[in-house]
């Protein structure tokens, strides 16, 4: 309740971050009356007129009975006694205690705010880290680009040379083709020719050629025989 | 500035009737005014940094002597044989 009843933003120009809490309260004297009280009649009445004021207000209600006397001013009395002697004596023990505690909420606030300072701060060095990365995307695509090209010129190669082989084997073959019917017309041709000398040697031929060769061999062992 | 304006405090005495007559009596107006004069007293006494008794022992002071005032009729009549 005490949050909503107080008014923020109430002029045009609101300040964003809001400005901090003031450090103390406003004075107040004997816990009762502010300051102001005593600093208005201080330049009609000094330093005492307060004072005055005050004992002769009490003087007066007490004399015309306006303030009656009975049991409830005794026990008012004890009451007020107590709490004044509890404030004197906790009073700083109270204020440290509670002061603590601001200050662990102070803190938390504060390393939230570290903490994300902290996280941008990294994202920022991540980003940057991205940027250097971009600029060495050139280099990627000519190094992909060389690959492409290896293997383009490594395929064309490669069915240049399957393209050589099959030529090779079909001429291969032609060539051999060739020997083989040349081999086998010289063979045909050299039986076909023996075939026909050893047909057309007659009889009387073969007897001829016999006695000429007996001959020839009679007049070369007489030679050797008169050459050793 | 104007006398309108002004807050109580900064009146001058004999401005004072023309100061209530200009002021807002209506509902709205009434509760506007308690709410400022409590968000004022809240933000000098009670929401500060380090602030003391001052901030509530005031307004226990002020509902004593209000709570006074309205039961005044009745402490007024003592029963004389009470003090027996």
């Amino acid at each position: 309740v005490l949050h909503t009843t107080r008014p923020l933003h109430t002029t045009q120009q609101c300040l964003a971050p809001l400005p901090p809490l003031p450090e103390k309260g406003g004075e107040v004297r004997h816990g009762l009356i502010p300051e102001e009280f005593f600093q208005f009649l201080y330049p009609k009445t000094g330093v005492t007129g307060p004072y005055m004021l005050g004992t002769g207000l009490l003087l007066y209600l007490l004399s015309k009975e306006i303030y009656v006397i009975n049991h409830e001013t005794v026990a008012a009395a004890c009451i007020l006694s107590v709490i004044i002697y509890g404030v004197k004596k906790y009073g700083s023990d109270v204020a440290a205690f509670a002061d603590k505690l601001n200050e662990e909420k102070v803190a938390k606030a504060l390393a939230v705010k570290n903490e994300a300072i902290k996280n941008l701060e990294t994202a920022i060095e991540q980003e940057k880290k991205e940027q250097w990365r971009v600029e060495g995307r050139s280099y990627l695509f000519d190094a992909k680009r060389n690959n492409i090209a290896m293997l383009l010129e490594t395929n064309y190669r490669e069915r240049l040379l399957t393209v050589y082989n099959e030529v090779k084997k079909r001429l291969d073959y032609q060539v051999a083709l060739q020997n083989l019917k040349r081999q086998k017309e010289q063979d045909h041709m050299i039986q076909w020719v023996e075939k026909n000398v050893v047909q057309s040697i007659t009889p009387q031929q073969q007897k001829d050629s016999i006695a000429k060769c007996i001959l020839d061999l009679r007049a070369l062992s007489k030679s050797a025989q008169a050459a050793a | 500035g104007p006398l309108s304006e002004r807050r109580l405090m900064d009146v001058r005495l004999g401005e004072l009737p023309a100061w209530l007559a200009t002021c807002n009596f209506s509902l709205q107006g009434l509760l506007g005014g308690v709410q400022k004069a409590w968000s004022s007293y809240y933000d000098k006494y009670i929401n500060v940094k380090r602030g003391g008794p001052a901030g509530i022992s005031m307004l226990l002071a002020g509902y004593c002597v209000l709570s006074y005032g309205w039961n005044y009729q009745h402490i007024s009549k003592i029963s004389f044989l009470v003090s027996v």
